[in-house]
């Protein structure tokens, strides 16, 4: 059961028979994780938090200023821009990401000779993917002379420099994403092996089509996986930073075209070591992400069908 | 199951009865899916086969060759760009090498103890630290980089290795806290059990039971810490400021912005060379990246 299913049932549970309990012994065996917790976790969250309504540079001590970063926000184009970048990013390349992997897991399903071979090719660009070594290759290939304009120059199509246009510099960044899809692809594979293949029988002998087969069977009892996947892969959207910043050599141009959120708090706390502001900016990031993380849990009791 | 019944069995065949179709011969079928599938992967997998030749290749050539045919092997790419920083690039390979050794032993040990109180010991409010540790799967670190940073900085630890090893000895990747929870729970208790009549205290059983039978566990911990940390570009460029502690992300980085346009091949050579290590952690451990991400399911 994946971690999210554990999340959604633990409210429901209702315990078993009380067992003898064993305080000390736990708490030492969670005495690094305790630890962890209050200082690297929940501590900096609630110190980010009053960090939020300070002007702080690191050097001076912060100074109490009150709503004003949450005003500037109100205010800061740039971070406007970022909302924008990163808005289009997480959604456009999420749902190409997971259909593809949806797609190419059903393909590769039961019994096809090769299939660790397949899953494999597939699998790799999803470890390689996150490097600044990919990076470095992405800025070729979509440079004005690179891989993807010589090989459209063989079929004699003029080609552009994508990566310094603003138009296309953001997609060469959702196709890096969608390259990746070789995780969620496995998960797809290990859900789709949990589905009974009588079920599959049962609907060739009443005559379904695969098509109906798919929408019937498939992805009712896929659900809960695709739910994870979507969940896991929009949190992990939101966070992405290397290759933007790489590909765009850390300006999230041309033009703020690729300047993601994450970018722009990295510019803001990193370079300009505007610390109060930075707080604020973490914080409306973690609420933009529990907020659609919320609206997929809620949305899930509607499309999201459990088995037991 | 009887829900199941209800929603998913009752296929649509109130329609008109299917007209009979033509139906290919299987091998015709099988073979133009395992034909489309073969070139889909080459086409997934080209631009980096690509990038590996054209760093055997002179750098004007880069751009006028899409093909994958070498003319002649030039292997002067890989030494100019071993030594174009201020130190030689192995010297960032060792800096790797020692962040990603603190990080998998930290995940280890802190870990697996985390793993084995939430498996296996009933405490005070169970469910509650549980809920807070799968919460904190989903947790950005952009949210915590800010004071983190300030911590660690009035520490002093600004361009050590600490800051990105020191959060691991603290059980804070709680994604492995969780694969190994299921492990152990997928673990008999009548072993315990035993190993507590003999006379064994939690230590004990922990260390002389359970470890010895969660191997699989911690080798997918390893080789996940190992290449997540290999390629972990944010945290190492925020904490690691001086070129002396750069670590290979960092240093390629700092290359690409140093050489712009001019020495495509050496940069293509240097990242040849920091992907291999992922490549060779890929080959020996595939096996555990699969289960692991298909059982717990995160990259």
């Amino acid at each position: 059961m994946s971690a999210l299913g554990e999340l959604q049932r633990l409210g429901t549970s209702k315990g078993g028979p009380p067992r003898k309990r064993d305080n000390k012994a736990a708490f030492l065996f969670l005495l690094p994780w305790f630890a962890g917790l209050l200082l690297i976790t929940a501590g900096p969250i609630v110190a980010s938090l009053a960090l939020s309504f300070t002007d702080y540079n690191l050097i001076q001590p912060p100074e109490f200023n009150g709503l004003d970063n949450i005003n500037r926000m109100f205010s800061d184009e740039r971070l406007h821009r970022s909302l924008g970048v990163t808005f289009i990013y997480v959604f456009v390349s999420v749902p190409l990401q997971l259909i593809a992997a949806l797609g190419l897991a059903i393909l590769l399903d039961r019994g096809l000779r090769g299939l660790a071979f397949y899953r494999s090719a597939f699998y790799l660009p999803s470890l390689l993917g996150s490097s600044v070594a990919i990076a470095v290759l992405w800025r070729q290939i979509f440079g004005a002379e690179g891989l993807l304009n010589q090989i459209l120059g063989i079929f004699g199509i003029a080609g552009k420099g994508w990566i310094s246009d603003p138009d296309t510099a953001l997609s060469t960044l959702i196709v890096l994403n969608v390259w990746t899809f070789g995780a969620p692809m496995v998960i797809f594979l290990a859900g789709l092996r949990q589905i009974p293949v009588m079920y599959y029988e049962a609907a060739s002998v009443d005559g379904a089509s695969r098509w109906t087969q798919f929408r019937k069977i498939t992805v009712p009892l896929l659900s809960p996986i695709i739910f994870f996947n979507l969940v896991l892969q929009i949190i992990h959207a939101f966070q992405s930073f290397t290759q933007a910043f790489v590909v765009s050599g850390g300006t999230g141009g041309p033009s703020d075209s690729t300047l993601f959120y994450t970018l722009y708090l990295y510019e803001r706390g990193f370079s300009r070591f505007d610390m109060g502001y930075a707080s604020a900016l973490a914080w409306l990031l973690l609420i933009i992400i529990a907020g659609f993380t919320a609206i997929n849990f809620w949305a899930a009791k509607r499309w999201v069908f459990y088995d037991d | 199951m009887t829900d199941l019944k209800e929603r998913a069995v009752p296929i649509d065949t109130t329609g008109d009865p299917a007209p009979p179709r033509f139906v290919l011969p299987g091998w015709i079928t099988s073979t133009v899916k395992h034909a489309a599938l073969i070139l889909f992967a080459l086409v997934m997998l080209y631009p980096v086969i690509w990038m590996v030749v054209s760093s055997l290749r002179p750098n004007n050539e880069i751009f006028r060759s899409p093909g994958l045919v070498l003319d002649s092997l030039q292997v002067s790419n890989y030494s100019t760009g071993w030594n174009a920083l201020a130190e030689p690039f192995g010297h960032y390979m060792l800096n790797s090498a020692l962040v990603v050794l603190g990080c998998i032993v930290g995940n280890l040990v802190s870990c697996s103890m985390a793993a084995y109180a939430f498996a296996r010991l009933e405490f005070s409010g169970k469910k509650w630290w549980f809920a807070i540790m799968l919460m904190t799967i989903m947790l950005p670190i952009h949210v915590l980089i800010v004071p983190q940073y300030i911590i660690f900085s009035n520490l002093g630890w600004v361009n050590t290795f600490l800051p990105l090893i020191v959060p691991k000895l603290l059980a804070t990747d709680a994604f492995f806290v969780f694969l190994m929870v299921q492990f152990i729970r997928g673990l008999p208790r009548e072993l315990d059990e035993a190993a507590r009549i003999d006379g064994a205290g939690h230590p004990r059983i922990f260390l002389q039971v359970i470890l010895p039978l969660m191997l699989p566990a911690l080798a997918t911990t390893t080789i996940f810490t190992f290449i997540w940390t290999w390629n972990d570009f944010f945290s190492q460029l925020i904490y690691l400021t001086d070129p002396q502690m750069y670590t290979v992300p960092v240093a390629l980085r700092s290359f690409v912005d140093a050489t712009v346009a001019t020495s495509w091949g050496s940069m293509f050579a240097m990242s040849v060379v920091s992907l291999l290590p992922i490549f060779l952690a890929f080959l020996v451990g595939q096996r555990y990246l699969i289960k692991g991400i298909a059982t717990t399911g995160i990259k």
